[in-house]
């Protein structure tokens, strides 16, 4: 393994364990609202200060990593999935399977789905348990966010499906499954990569959108998403810098994420 | 040089003179006011008016017969010069001005007035301005004395009838420009759906200074259409715009840090937060839960537990008030002074609970038959305060072993809930007045009606207290003598205090801010704040 | 007689071969606009079938009587049956009439011809200037190929993708630069992303190492070899950037207050305004399929040119 791989591993092992340990690190944990002192800025008893009605943002920050951290790269490897079965397979078998499969991402890409998310809701009791919300949450956007990867997907399993390779693999008889399988499934490698790489800080933020819904995390659980709503108020980075450490903290992950998948050998080739 | 001197100091005199004059001068005419609508305006006729944008626009462009002073609440002449009210306050008499015209140059006169009121009281119109006059079947009747007179005759008693007027902007019966022609002192000159809406003076308004200068002011005013308040906020401090209406406590706050005389905090609005329970019997809720929204203990421990003054200091920053009822102290006449918010005490509220069964058991609070008590609190999104409020609120009951699932949904999946399927708990809302007068909230009261939210449309009132308030309600309405009605409202405010169907939480305070360079500017509680008299404003 | 016989077997190819391509055309169109009807269908379905559908918000004014509250919610009875809408819409499409917007009262004609242009700008400039910086980044880090400067490419890529693209609509605003830029933020990043990493695997391929290894020059490597290779791919993703810009106007005109069919679409949802949303639906589903079809048809003449 590379130093940058082993330096990305470390990173993220470090911000998963700080998740862990959650409760030793942020004892007073993330709900408690210290009224007295809305909006403070930093200082030794809230080290990132308060948020609007007085809740520890570090605290937060700490306890929102487990959530975003595990579920967000979860759906991204969902919508990674749905992008390779709809594009990659669609793009191999050519034809009119293609022209449907694109006929059918493209209509996806285009629908309100909006007013599914919506239905969705007012299909769950209103006293949900915040976890199955938030699986729910996170189960949608993994099923919704495929289409713009599949199209290019297609393009790339296109391109292989003529390749000489393939041609040679099939004329000395290997079944199509496994041709596609251990032939053209590994090439498609840098699209899923980009698409899961993308995935995850887009359904961080999609996830606190989706609170307008009645989805997502409900409160006072804490997520990246929703502490990054918090930018929206036009906050400046000269008066109030300690805002912006979640999104600095997304950065690192995101890029953490990034360091782990690319291939050396492609960076150097 | 006693002379040069002299001449020195007359020179200097005059030349002071000329800069005052034209600083006067240059204060008292022309230039754009501009300031934001937050939605598009849904309609420019006057008598369809429902959404705040639209109303915006008839308040700047439309004449009415009288005006409420938005500052002493006192009832004014406008295109009325005097108005009788009968007795049974069933008919008004108004004497008009004459030799007005409407902004095309068509003449004003008693038959405009016949034609507003007839389309406004249409059945087919529903309109609210005209909903607010139909206290009773039948139709309204218009008789012409002259065209400077003209008494209008209701079916029933209209409680308040004059003041309703402050609403009807008088449209014309035979301008060929139909509903856009006014007598206000601006007319819809440009209309940019998305952008913006340009105001421009109208040149046939009547009304002039006390100097005899024709009003308005000002040559035009642009309203942008802007539904972001932290954009709003930004324009005003780079000086695109002038003024900013309902400004919330954030950006109060961030304007007053570094420009405190642009803002002005003009006390309690006449709006409220409140929180209510569904008591609809009909409700997909487990009976378990409806025992408990339709236990008046259940409810006043709630409220009890809940600490306005918290919501007050930390969600609106100080610029709130606990609230009483369902009137502020903004209401001068009718807010019932002997109510006061109740106080926040945990524990009474706890002891309350146990003498209706209700027992903590490992910090959960459960029912006598083992219940825990669990329950949602929707609210709408988009909006941070009650996002705020709804975690706070969770928070304190919280400490009496209740827990509160915060649901924010949008505005019309929300609307269904409270209007339609009735599948809500708790939910945290808020009301906006405009109107000073009880009647204007009839439809909240009455047990029968279909905004009485706790638990609409009811055949026959389900219980006792809410039979006394459709009474009560009733009474004011068909009463012509102030201090009857006061005394009636006064009582459904009592009743509404100990029953708590609504637990009102805060009354806002009226927040604006208001560029330096306008000129005559006196922020108020009622709406429209800032620019109740757009028509002697001016920039400098 | 015979030459006529043998002109007439020389045509015979060439009217075949017209012959199919108008048959492919015809059959294309026809998927077309089956595609773009079926969008336009399942959008009023979600639409009509969310909660919210037949309430409207001046139910709540408690000025109203109940007879206007009972008028308001019959207004949309005349929507409530999905299919009989849709059929209604498309036979007075035909005649240029779009129906009249329930939210605005205005006919949807007039609303989308206004506001089409402005997101057309904004979607335009926004796709040209998120690929200017995307190929331009994405081509040099696969010129200079170290881990510096593909680590800082990330990092700058990754650090957009994470904020919020209200943020970079507000920070638009505050800036004074047009909205087009905040659009084209949003864009870039998934942009170079894809591009980045097919440019890299394309750079693996045997040949391009054999070329490198025979001196030839990086800039004839990259430009002759590498990009044609990814060429296909990269054209399928400028079929879909439109639709993530497009997607991407909505927020962003919503926020700066930019009258374009992005800020219409949010007042629509908001209002469950059906023929508006289905109109703007039917719109962007053709906007979609026209975007990658033409990415279609420029791969496939692309591949038969690499061919």
């Amino acid at each position: 393994m590379s130093i940058w791989r082993r330096v990305g591993c470390v990173v993220l092992l470090l911000v998963v364990g700080v998740s862990l340990a959650a409760s030793w690190l942020a004892p007073a944990g993330y709900a408690k609202q210290y009224r007295e002192s809305p909006g403070a800025p930093p200082s030794r008893e809230h080290w990132l200060g308060t948020d609007e009605i007085g809740r520890d943002r570090f605290a937060r920050v700490v306890y929102g990593t487990r959530i975003s951290l595990l579920l967000a790269p979860a759906a991204a490897l969902v919508s990674t999935l749905m992008a390779a079965f709809m594009g990659g397979l669609a793009g191999y078998l050519g034809g009119t399977w293609e022209r449907l499969a694109m006929a059918a991402t493209d209509v996806f890409l285009s629908l309100p789905w909006l007013f599914l998310l919506i239905t969705v809701r007012a299909l769950l009791p209103l006293n949900v348990s915040p976890i199955l919300s938030v699986l729910v949450t996170f189960c949608m956007l993994g099923l919704l966010g495929w289409t713009a990867a599949a199209r290019v997907l297609c393009a790339t399993a296109g391109s292989l499906r003529s390749a000489d390779f393939i041609r040679q693999a099939r004329a000395s008889g290997m079944s199509e499954r496994r041709l596609f399988w251990i032939h053209v499934f590994p090439n498609l490698k840098p699209v899923l990569f980009a698409q899961f790489w993308i995935s995850i800080p887009t359904f961080i933020l999609s996830e606190a959108n989706l609170g307008i819904l009645g989805l997502g995390v409900a409160e006072p659980m804490p997520s990246w998403g929703g502490l990054l709503k918090e930018l929206e108020g036009l906050v400046s980075l000269r008066e109030e810098p300690w805002k912006f450490v979640p999104l600095l903290l997304l950065v690192v992950v995101v890029t953490s994420f990034q360091v782990m998948l690319s291939d050396q050998q492609e960076v150097n080739a | 040089m006693k002379r040069l001197a002299a001449v020195s100091n007359s020179t200097r005199a005059l030349g002071l003179g000329l800069i005052f004059l034209v600083t006067v001068a240059s204060a008292q005419n022309g230039g754009t006011l501009r300031f934001c609508l937050r939605t598009e305006p849904k309609t420019f006729d006057p008598l369809k008016v429902e959404d705040e944008a639209s109303v915006t626009i008839r308040y700047l462009t439309g004449g009415v017969l009288v005006r409420m002073n938005r500052q002493t609440q006192a009832l004014e002449p406008e295109l009325a010069v005097s108005w009788k009210v009968s007795k049974d306050t069933k008919q008004i008499t108004f004497k008009l001005r004459t030799g007005l015209s409407f902004s095309d140059g068509t003449p004003f006169s008693a038959e405009d007035v016949a034609y507003t009121v007839q389309r406004l009281m249409d059945p087919e119109l529903h309109s609210p301005t005209g909903d607010a006059f139909r206290s009773g079947p039948g139709s309204v009747q218009t008789k012409i004395v002259s065209p400077a007179e003209i008494i209008i005759t209701f079916p029933a008693p209209v409680a308040g009838l004059d003041r309703q007027f402050d609403q009807v902007a008088i449209v014309s019966a035979h301008s060929p420009k139909k509903e856009t022609a006014v007598l206000g002192p601006f007319t819809v000159a440009e209309y940019k759906p998305g952008a913006s809406v340009l105001l421009k003076r109208n040149p046939y308004y009547w009304k002039a200074d006390a100097k005899g200068q024709k009003l308005p002011y000002l040559d035009s005013i642009q309203l942008d259409i802007q539904p972001n308040r932290d954009i709003e906020l930004l324009r005003f401090r780079k000086g695109e715009i002038d003024l900013i209406n309902s400004l919330d406590s954030d950006n109060f706050d961030k304007l007053a840090g570094s420009t405190p005389q642009l803002v002005h905090d003009a006390g309690p609005s006449l709006d409220s937060e409140q929180l209510w329970f569904n008591q609809v019997a009909r409700a997909p809720l487990p009976p378990y839960k409806k025992a408990w929204f339709r236990s008046t203990v259940f409810r006043r421990a709630v409220s009890e537990a809940i600490n306005r003054a918290d919501l007050s200091r930390v969600v609106f920053r100080g610029h709130a008030q606990p609230a009483a009822g369902p009137f502020s102290p903004a209401n001068k006449f009718w807010f019932n002074a002997n109510l006061k918010p109740q106080p926040y005490a945990p524990d009474a509220a706890l002891k309350a609970l146990a003498a209706e069964g209700f027992l903590m058991q490992g910090g959960k609070l459960k029912d006598k038959e083992g219940n825990e008590v669990v329950f949602s609190l929707v609210t709408n999104s988009g909006s941070k305060p009650r996002e705020r409020m709804a975690t706070m609120i969770q928070e304190d009951l919280e400490k009496i072993g209740m827990k509160v699932n915060v649901v924010t949904l949008d505005f019309p999946s929300l609307i269904e809930r409270i209007t339609q399927t009735f599948d809500y708990e708790a939910i945290l809302l808020g009301l906006t007045n405009v109107g000073l007068d009880p009647n204007e909230e009839m439809n909240v009261w009455l047990s029968s009606s279909e905004n009485h939210q706790w638990n609409p449309q009811q055949k026959s009132p389900e219980t006792e207290w809410e039979a006394e308030i459709d009474r009560l309600m009733r009474a004011q309405a068909s009463s012509s003598d102030p201090k009857k009605r006061k005394e009636s409202f006064d009582r459904v405010q009592q009743i509404v205090a100990e029953q708590a169907p609504f637990i009102f939480l805060v009354n806002k305070n009226a927040l604006s801010a208001v560029s330096p360079s306008v000129h005559g500017a006196n922020p108020v509680v009622l709406v429209p704040q800032t620019y109740w008299n757009a028509e002697q404003l001016s920039l400098k | 007689m015979p030459p006529a016989r043998s002109e007439s077997l020389k045509a015979r190819p060439l009217l075949r071969v017209i012959e199919m391509i108008l048959r492919k055309i015809a059959r294309h169109t026809a998927m077309l606009a089956a595609t773009v009807l079926l969008g336009g269908f399942l959008s009023a379905t979600l639409v009509r079938f969310a909660p919210g559908f037949d309430v409207d918000e001046s139910q709540l004014d408690p000025h109203l009587s109940a007879e206007s509250v009972r008028a308001i919610r019959g207004s949309r009875l005349s929507q409530s049956n999905v299919a009989r809408f849709y059929i209604q819409l498309l036979r007075r499409a035909i005649h240029g009439d779009l129906g009249t917007s329930i939210s605005l009262g205005q006919p949807v004609t007039s609303l989308l011809r206004e506001r089409i242009p402005l997101t057309m700008r904004l979607v335009a400039f926004g796709l040209l200037f998120s690929w200017s910086l995307a190929m331009a980044l994405a081509l040099s880090a696969a010129y200079i190929r170290t881990l510096a400067y593909d680590g800082l490419a990330t990092v700058v890529s990754g650090a957009l993708l994470c904020i919020p693209a209200a943020v970079l609509a507000l920070l638009s605003v505050i800036w004074n630069v047009p909205g087009s830029l905040a659009i084209g933020l949003i864009v870039f990043p998934r942009v170079y992303r894809f591009a980045r990493n097919l440019l890299a695997k394309a750079s693996t391929l045997p040949h391009i190492i054999t070329a490198r290894a025979k001196g030839v020059s990086e800039i004839r490597v990259l430009l002759w070899h590498v990009v044609p290779v990814a060429g296909p791919e990269l054209l399928a993703l400028g079929g879909v950037s439109v639709s993530i810009a497009v997607g991407a106007a909505i927020p962003v005109e919503a926020l700066c207050g930019l009258a374009g069919v992005g800020q219409l679409a949010w007042q629509a949802a908001l209002a469950r305004d059906l023929p508006l949303l289905t109109t703007i639906t039917v719109l962007v589903t053709l906007v979609t399929l026209l975007a990658n079809s033409g990415a279609d048809v420029i791969r496939c003449m692309w591949r038969g040119q690499q061919a």
